[in-house]
């Protein structure tokens, strides 16, 4: 197994679990719940281990104070990092109970059963408990990582369906977000932020300040940061147009409005050879000659534009600085990395620093939660002791969180006499997506929390270096599953474009497979092949494959839909290493270009399933969310600024255009957990644009699939 | 300032607001009723939806004072002494929830929909939930719900 870093920075049981002498078992975890209800796995894991019912379970919000490091929650790696971790704290757990039991009841550990905690000697009858042999106090051990875990077949809690932990509170209003919190003498506070990223405060009308002042509202400002706090929240946010009217901005600079593809492939940029999913230093290969007598040979260029995670609730955060140092209480994912960036950000010992994970709106990624806990916190600094709840609106979390970047993917490639795939050549072309926050690297820190860069002194801004991880960001799924013999992969990391960008869902994932599952199915059509056939047969892994074989058969096939619809699929395997996903999509394309999806298989194979009510909701809910970015999203912008201000300006999918969706999952008992949270996603866009094909003849290259584009696309094809 | 009568959850409440103080905002920083979500403050979202005289209401612009006389349900007063209303139920058995940040927006409005038309058709179900919007991709399962309410009624 591959090292589990969540484990190595975190050895201590301890860290992980404790037991309560009222028969109470608390997990703590520092991935936290971002509604993919990972924590309801990782309960159900502990319980399974430990033989107790779930109910006893107490799952910790992560905080810095005394929960585990385990970065950030990201990459659909929790599952693998914190769910093995619990899994086998779990398990060691209940080896040094049983051992604790053995002395106390003078047996062999295997004569003592256990049942819900309770240990009883098989020959005596005589029993004790977890509460009673370990109750409030530690363990004292590490944990054993070749601790013994339950084969599947003896488990009780894992696979099997089951609501979410948190799910009543949710349904009756009492689940507890940041936005909800309250303090005694708490106030409300909302950012003011410039017309766009390049323009800097010049003057404030003082008239203004002082009416402000005098009805009770305190104004924060340095250098161009501007904020304003009050006890009444919607006073306050009226208080803040007024404080923007206030302000008069200038700037050297305005946003490069110039049409984006053009700057993405012409602009200045690192450019890497990519072999077996890692960036590679030396030169890039000449594109691969192709032989002749080809059945088809074909090269196309797709294009996505930037897109937003649009949380429903803007970024929130609540900060209160004492004489203690400054808490925070925040939805970010990574408490550890935004702590350790404030410290540098603040010159403060980061003990100082107390951040506590509460939840927030769904996000997916990289959203604005670093951000406005930055802005929370220069608000608290500037008013010592009185706790700072501040809000984002929704017009800046729409201008202002960090975008997931546009991309160009160019692809060329062929198919011989025989059916094989050859000359395959796959660039990309992108800004970075991992813009999240590295504290401890120079100018990786607080030069990536927006609000610093409003600063008096405002941290150097250092370009981002390349991802060089195993399908890190913009090469992320680069490279195609299918055997293909020497693929020419490249990533471009595209220097000075219009937006700051930063982890989204799938990263580069997303785009990259949009791309190559249409050209696979492009290279299908132009050589007279089925493009079910053509993937399988390029496929060696049969797990792949029976995703693939599981959707075609319950679509049905492709060229047989219904009179005025069509077909299509496409399959992925996130980073070649988590989940396996394919999709299968049935849409009608009407006479105004409006596409409407009818029907929708999913298949899904995430290695052993823990909680299979969660893998279909994040598989459901990650192909709708995609479905929305493949239709719908296109942030726009002016050289003044951003004009996506509003669900209007940048609208998202509705119930409108929801499909009958069936989820397969391929389950595995015993094997690997495979994270599923973005698998579905990169499948979701090429099946539409591939069923949009079959529909109507057009290939659509560029996203979104609005009437207009498909239109566009008619005319170019 | 304006002295306001309202009516919510079935209890009187007296209070204080500026006229153009909305709803949503007395709910939750006056009354504690922070089930209701401000999301857009636009009437774009659903988020902050509330039941009035049993219709589902956006409450993010509209000034509290219009409320008076008017039955106001919130979130918060769903769930009755028997538990969970139907509604609620339903979404607990279809999980029809991820992060929540949607969803007592989405249960004000198939509440409201449920009681005005007991056995409602796909058009007037779009109809009803045409202002609410979700970024997790929760709606397959809320439809799910619905499909689940027609079936019990
Ligand atoms: S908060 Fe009222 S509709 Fe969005
Ligand atoms: S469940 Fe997250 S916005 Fe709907």
């Amino acid at each position: 197994m591959a090292e589990n870093l969540s484990l190595t920075k975190n050895p201590d049981l301890d860290a992980w679990i404790s037991i309560t002498t009222d028969g109470r078992v608390l997990v703590r975890m520092g991935k936290v719940d971002i509604g993919q209800k990972i924590s309801s796995a990782v309960a159900r894991l502990a319980a399974e281990e430990l033989d107790i019912d779930l109910s006893r379970i107490v799952m910790f919000r992560p905080d810095t104070i005394d929960g585990p490091d385990e970065g950030m929650t990201s990459g659909s790696n929790s599952m693998e990092e914190s769910g093995n971790a619990v899994r086998l704290a779990g398990a060691t757990a209940k080896a040094h109970l049983l051992a604790l039991a053995a002395v106390a009841l003078d047996v062999e550990p295997s004569g003592l059963e256990v049942s819900d905690g309770v240990v009883t000697a098989r020959s005596t009858n005589q029993v004790t408990s977890y509460w009673e042999l370990q109750g409030d106090k530690p363990f004292g051990v590490p944990i054993d990582i070749n601790a013994p875990v339950k084969p599947a077949a003896l488990t009780t809690l894992i696979g099997r369906a089951s609501p979410p932990l948190d799910l009543a509170d949710i349904v009756t209003g009492r689940h507890v977000f940041v936005h909800d919190m309250n303090m005694a003498g708490m106030l409300h506070a909302r950012p003011v932020r410039p017309p766009h990223v390049h323009a800097r405060l010049a003057s404030l009308d003082t008239k203004v300040l002082e009416q402000l002042s005098n009805r009770g509202f305190t104004v924060v400002r340095d250098g161009s940061f501007l904020a304003v706090t009050g006890s009444d929240e919607h006073a306050v946010i009226k208080a803040a147009l007024t404080l923007a009217d206030a302000a008069s901005w200038t700037s050297t600079r305005e946003l490069d409005t110039t049409n984006i593809t053009e700057q993405l492939t012409g602009n200045e940029r690192l450019s890497m050879r990519v072999v077996d999913g890692v960036p590679v230093d030396g030169p890039i290969p000449l594109m691969p000659a192709r032989p002749a007598g080809l059945k088809a040979s074909l090269a196309a260029r797709y294009e996505r534009p930037y897109i937003m995670h649009g949380s429903i609730g803007p970024s929130a955060a609540l900060a209160r600085f004492g004489s203690d140092g400054l808490e925070i209480w925040t939805h970010s994912q990574g408490i550890y990395l935004l702590r350790a960036s404030l410290a540098e950000l603040f010159s403060m010992p980061i003990e100082q620093l107390r951040l506590h994970h509460r939840p927030g709106s769904g996000c997916y990624g990289h959203n604005g939660a670093d951000d406005a806990a930055v802005d929370a916190a220069l608000v608290a600094r500037a008013m010592p002791g009185t706790p700072i709840l501040l809000k984002w609106t929704r017009a800046d979390e729409h201008a202002w969180e960090p975008y997931s970047p546009a991309m160009v993917m160019e692809l060329s490639g062929g198919i011989t006499a025989d059916g094989t795939i050859t000359a395959w050549s796959h660039e990309t072309f992108s800004d970075t997506h991992v813009l999240r926050p590295r504290p401890g690297v120079a100018g990786l820190g607080p030069s990536r929390l927006l609000p610093a860069q409003f600063l008096e002194n405002t941290p150097t801004i250092v370009p981002p270096p390349p991802n060089l991880t195993h399908h890190g960001g913009i090469h992320r799924n680069l490279e195609p599953l299918y055997r293909i013999k020497e693929p020419r992969l490249i990533k471009h990391l595209v220097r000075g474009l219009p937006h700051r960008t930063s982890a989204l869902r799938t990263l580069g994932a997303f785009a990259n497979i949009f791309a190559l599952e249409s050209f696979i199915d492009e290279l299908a059509a132009a050589a007279g092949e089925d493009p079910v056939d053509l993937r399988l047969r390029h496929l060696d892994d049969p797990r792949a494959r029976a995703c693939i074989e599981a959707v075609a058969t319950r679509i049905g096939p492709l060229d047989q839909a219904p009179e005025g619809h069509g077909r299509g699929l496409a399959f992925g395997q996130y980073k070649n290493a988590k989940a396996y996903v394919a999709v299968a999509v049935e849409l009608a394309v009407d006479d105004t270009a409006k596409i409407h999806l009818k029907r929708v298989v999913i298949a899904g194979d995430a290695g052993q399933v823990v909680d299979p009510t969660g893998v279909i909701a994040q598989l459901e809910g990650g192909f709708i969310q995609a479905a929305s970015w493949t239709l719908y999203e296109a942030v726009t912008y002016q050289a003044d600024g951003i004009t996506s201000r509003d669900w209007q300006s940048y609208p998202i999918i509705g119930f409108d255009n929801i499909p009958d969706i069936e989820t397969v999952l391929l389950d595995q008992p015993d094997a690997a957990f495979l994270g599923a949270g973005e698998a579905v996603c990169g499948p979701t866009g090429a099946a539409i644009a591939n069923a949009v094909h079959r529909s109507t003849g057009v290939r659509p290259r560029q996203l979104p699939l609005t009437p207009d584009a498909l239109r566009a696309a008619a005319l170019s094809n | 300032m304006l002295s306001l009568t309202l009516k919510i959850n079935g209890a009187t409440h007296h209070l204080a607001a500026e006229s153009d103080t909305p709803l949503l905002q007395v709910l939750r920083n006056q009354l504690g009723l922070t089930g209701g979500k401000l999301g857009c403050g636009l009437e774009q979202c659903g988020a902050c939806a509330v039941l009035v005289d049993g219709e589902s209401r956006l409450s993010c612009v509209a000034a509290a004072s219009e409320f008076q006389n008017k039955d106001i349900v919130t979130i918060e007063g769903l769930a009755g002494e028997g538990g969970l209303s139907s509604v609620q139920r339903a979404f607990v058995a279809e999980t029809a929830a991820q992060c929540g940040y949607c969803t007592p927006g989405m249960i004000i409005a198939v509440t409201g929909l449920f009681r005005k038309i007991p056995q409602p058709n796909d058009a007037q179900v779009q109809d009803a939930l045409a202002d609410h919007l979700c970024r997790c991709g929760s709606h397959a399962r809320i439809l799910a719900a619905i499909d689940r309410l027609r079936r019990e009624v």
